[in-house]
């Protein structure tokens, strides 16, 4: 085990933010690498301060590095700067904590996140100097594996990694670890990679891609089938029942210089019932795992101590809707030990003033801005997407804030939605403008922000079926929003670039094909393309049309309802029926109830692997069942489908 | 709550806070943070510590800390210092001779807080009563003869103008007032075009614009490329003197320091 770290020093003087490339951070750990021992380089695909605070990353250093038979380090893409001079000098890419070249380990673990990260993938893996293709590596390269959300649909990366996997890592990086081993152990002239990718087959809720070919007729995807014995047709995803077994991570990583999300992070539960129907966290991740509320308090009480934080998120995809909620965030601010310097913030909160409630009580001062995110312009969008926020919610919600001392009021919505009309967006300027008056009752100067993003379809959602919209529409629709909103005063419109999601939309739902775009857009140079000055949609037109595709045949074209999905064979325990039928409820403008207080759907996120939600508390969460279009309350039996009409104020 | 004897002696009314001057170094890979991370780092050590370090009145109360002059992300340094207000100073459990061990454990590697000290509350901030500070620079591109004979040119010139970006826009300064000495240090034993080829000691002024090794390389030639800066000592000048704000070798002199008060802790 060499380090390269004399070399790398001198080029640090030279290159933006230094302090992303030397590792030391608070919780780092520098295992001994040896025989016997498995070495994984963790990555996640952007820069350093993105990518440090990715819990699942840390979550599987710290379950490794406790293996005697593994060793884990870390590594994330050096900015433009540092890569010219890294290539310049021949230094490959690198070990943040031990400065270990990557060729040097046995697993290259990417963290997909995000699709716009791809191309740096390929850029990762080149500066590693691997073989960009799994077809070109040999015996004693290493292994290229990915997880996160982005492997539901892998089809766009198979021509550049080995093996993806599927759901919670927290298992079956240990399963892993021993087949890899395994094969490590034998004398390297024996070893073949077909044979280790055999044996990660057989582990569930591992893809190994090249065990599998797509088909195609006539220019579109006929099926993805196995191509050798005994690799299954469907790979299901992992799912860890009890978060309480995992308790990690037991010591976040503290970095020496600023990240996002600078803070103490308690995961309080994983998964989500609401059913938005764009969401594809919350449909992939299901069923609803809490984590004990004594165990959330000792992460944080340990976690607080440990890392000299004196800032907590309780991080979740609607963490309001955690059992006791109150209790737990008032035990935590109250709890002496903190002296009353800590403070909590909830990420997602949810649209009502029970809500803003829960605010106030932890954000005692310095009441600044508020989140809201009601996703769509008016109800009937919000039925299409199933967000069943009424308008009272909203205008209670940010009546609550501004008469309790916030002073700015932000509002997430999405644009593009299937079935949207002008009229639901310029709803968006409507509900603006009405929380501006609402405001202007409580005080002489308020700010309100829409912040408009375009909708992206992803795969595993009652969405996956859209078209999504083309450039010049999203740019029609948000034109037409800030016309609408530019005589409000107080109302701000912000939006993401249309360009960006039509090249994520592309790598969101694209096969096998895409592999070769994402090639050509990276050897043209296509880094960072999360970033916006790094962005450049014609490097992806071009690389489509070189390839015979365009954006239409990938992103904005609709897919019948028998037309083979590139992610068939990948299944998130959600039945492909149950995804129609709620599309086609989304189409008919009907919400559905969160399954957790009702009758099942049967989407089989539990029935798949046996489980039921495992939640604290039988009933909906204080403050009512918001959201959820049940009037709980009253007791009666709730209908399970919602008339169209029943909420339209 | 008890306040301690000591302080009320020193500082005359009773106060519930006092200041203290914290000395440190940083080096090795550290030394690639920047001076806004090592302000973070020293917020969290104190908070780890549970010291009963002062909070600012306001709507966002932070810690009483104030740090002396930046150091440039990439510079090493020997003599760093940190002004913090301690709350509730009282006899208890941590003696303040056992602070730089107990702080240093909870600060990153590469940072050693060499020693602390009681400070009264009307003393000047470091900001203002540091004048100078002297440098140790490792450079390559040029060898030592000529480095030798550049310096020389350089302390001759009535006039040194380098280009400097200030708030991003480029400025020229005469920065030859500023360099109060400089000359080639060491044995340059090192092979002809190896790393680095020279060492120099620089005493560069603070005011009224401070002047950074790099603005001082610039002025010796643009072949000459830094390799390694560490500030290693900064001064302050008072009538007529120069002295450390903290003297590591005065420290076990120093009579407050003899009655070492102690700090206590939140249990």
């Amino acid at each position: 085990m060499k380090t390269l770290w004399p070399q790398i020093e001198r080029l640090l003087l030279g290159v933006s933010k230094p302090a992303r490339y030397i590792g030391g951070e608070q919780g780092a750990q520098y295992p001994e690498h040896g025989p016997g021992k498995v070495a994984w380089l963790l990555l996640y695909p952007d820069t350093y301060e993105i990518g440090l605070p990715n819990q699942g990353l840390q979550i599987l250093y710290e379950i490794l590095n406790e293996r005697p038979d593994a060793v884990a380090e870390r590594s994330y893409a050096p900015w433009v700067d540092m890569e010219e001079a890294m290539r310049a000098a021949g230094v490959p890419l690198f070990s943040v904590e031990q400065h270990v070249a990557a060729r040097d380990f046995d697993i290259m673990a990417f963290n997909l996140s995000a699709e716009l990260v791809y191309t740096n993938v390929l850029n990762l893996i080149d500066l590693a100097e691997v073989p960009l293709h799994v077809s070109d590596r040999g015996p004693d390269d290493p292994l290229v594996i990915a997880g996160g959300h982005c492997a539901f649909n892998p089809e766009p990366l198979v021509d550049f990694v080995d093996a993806f996997v599927m759901g919670d890592g927290e298992e079956v990086a240990g399963e892993i670890n021993e087949v890899v081993g395994a094969w490590l152990a034998q004398p390297s002239d024996e070893r073949q990679r077909n044979d280790v990718w055999l044996a990660l087959a057989a582990v569930e809720g591992v893809y190994v891609p090249s065990l599998y070919e797509s088909s195609y007729e006539d220019g579109r995807l006929v099926a993805t089938v196995p191509v050798q014995a005994g690799v299954p047709a469907e790979v299901v995803k992992r799912t860890v029942t009890d978060l309480a077994d995992w308790p990690y991570p037991s010591h976040p990583l503290v970095p020496l210089t600023e990240v996002v999300h600078d803070r103490l992070n308690v995961e309080v539960f994983r998964g989500c019932t609401r059913g938005c129907r764009f969401c594809q966290a919350g449909m992939i991740t299901r069923p609803v795992r809490e984590r004990p509320a004594e165990q959330v308090k000792e992460m944080v009480s340990k976690g607080l101590a440990w890392s000299g934080h004196d800032e907590v998120t309780l991080t979740s995809l609607s963490t309001a809707d955690f059992s006791g909620i109150e209790n737990t965030v008032r035990d935590i601010i109250e709890d002496p030990v903190h002296e009353g310097r800590v403070s909590v913030s909830l990420p997602s909160l949810r649209v009502d003033a029970f809500t803003v409630a829960t605010a106030a009580q932890i954000q005692k001062v310095r009441r600044t801005g508020l989140t809201f995110a009601p996703e769509g312009g008016t109800w009937r969008m919000r039925q299409v997407i199933n967000k069943l926020i009424t308008e009272e919610d909203l205008y209670s919600a940010v009546d609550a804030a501004f008469s309790q001392g916030w002073r700015r009021v932000k509002l997430y919505f999405l644009i593009g939605l299937p079935t949207e009309r002008d009229e639901d967006v310029l709803g968006i300027a409507e509900l603006g403008a009405k929380c501006v008056e609402i405001g202007r009752r409580h005080q002489k100067s308020v700010t309100v922000t829409a912040s408009v993003g375009g909708f992206v379809p992803k795969p595993h959602t009652p969405f996956q079926w859209f078209g999504q919209d083309t450039v010049s529409e999203l740019q029609r629709k948000v034109n037409l929003l800030r016309e609408a909103s530019r005589k409000t005063k107080g109302l701000t419109i912000r939006w993401h670039d249309p360009e960006a999601s039509a090249a994520e939309g592309a790598m969101s739902r694209g096969d096998r094909r895409m592999g070769a775009v994402i090639e050509r857009v990276w050897r043209a140079g296509g880094t960072f393309q999360e970033w916006s000055e790094r962005f450049n949609l014609s490097l992806w037109e071009e690389a489509l049309a070189a390839e015979g595709l365009s954006l239409h045949e990938v992103a904005h074209r609709d897919r019948g309802e028998h037309e083979p999905l590139p992610w068939d064979h990948i299944s998130a325990g959600l039945h492909r029926d149950f995804l129609w039928t709620d599309w086609q409820d989304a189409l008919a403008e009907a919400g559905v109830e969160d399954c957790r207080w009702t009758p099942c759907y049967d989407c089989g996120a539990c029935t798949e692997f046996g489980l039921e939600h495992v939640v604290a508390s039988p009933v909906p969460p204080a403050g009512g069942s918001q959201g959820t279009g049940q009037d709980l309350a009253a007791g009666g039996r709730i209908p399970v489908r919602l008339m169209t009409s029943a909420g339209a104020r | 709550m008890t306040v301690d004897a000591v302080a009320v002696e020193a500082e005359g009314p009773v106060s519930a806070s006092r200041r203290f001057r914290f000395r440190f170094s940083k080096v090795g890979k550290i030394r690639f943070t920047s001076h806004r991370d090592v302000a973070r780092m020293w917020e969290r050590a104190l908070r780890r510590s549970r010291l009963p370090v002062a909070l600012s009145q306001g709507f966002n109360p932070h810690p009483l800390l104030s740090f002396g002059l930046a150091l440039p992300t990439g510079c090493e340094s020997q003599g760093e210092y940190l002004d913090a207000r301690l709350e509730d100073v009282r006899p208890g459990d941590v003696g303040i001779g056992e602070l730089p061990t107990l702080l240093t454990e909870l600060l990153p590697e590469g940072m050693t807080v060499q020693a602390v000290v009681p400070i009264g509350m009307a003393e000047g901030s470091l900001q203002q009563e540091v004048a100078s500070c002297t440098w140790e620079l490792e450079v390559l591109g040029v060898n030592g003869e000529e480095l030798q004979g550049r310096i020389e040119r350089a302390l001759a010139a009535p006039s040194l103008t380098v280009q400097r970006e200030r708030k991003g826009r480029q400025t020229e300064d005469d920065i030859r007032p500023a360099i109060l000495s400089l000359a080639l240090i060491g044995e340059d034993t090192l092979e002809q075009g190896e790393y680095p080829n020279g060492r120099l000691r620089a005493e560069l002024a603070t005011h009224p614009r401070g002047v950074r090794p790099s603005d001082l390389l610039a002025a010796l030639g643009t072949d000459v490329v830094l390799a390694r800066a560490c500030r290693t000592h900064q001064w302050i000048e008072r009538d007529g003197a120069r002295f450390e704000p903290l003297s590591v070798s005065g420290l076990g002199t120093d009579p407050i320091v003899e009655h070492a008060a102690a700090i206590g802790r939140a249990s």
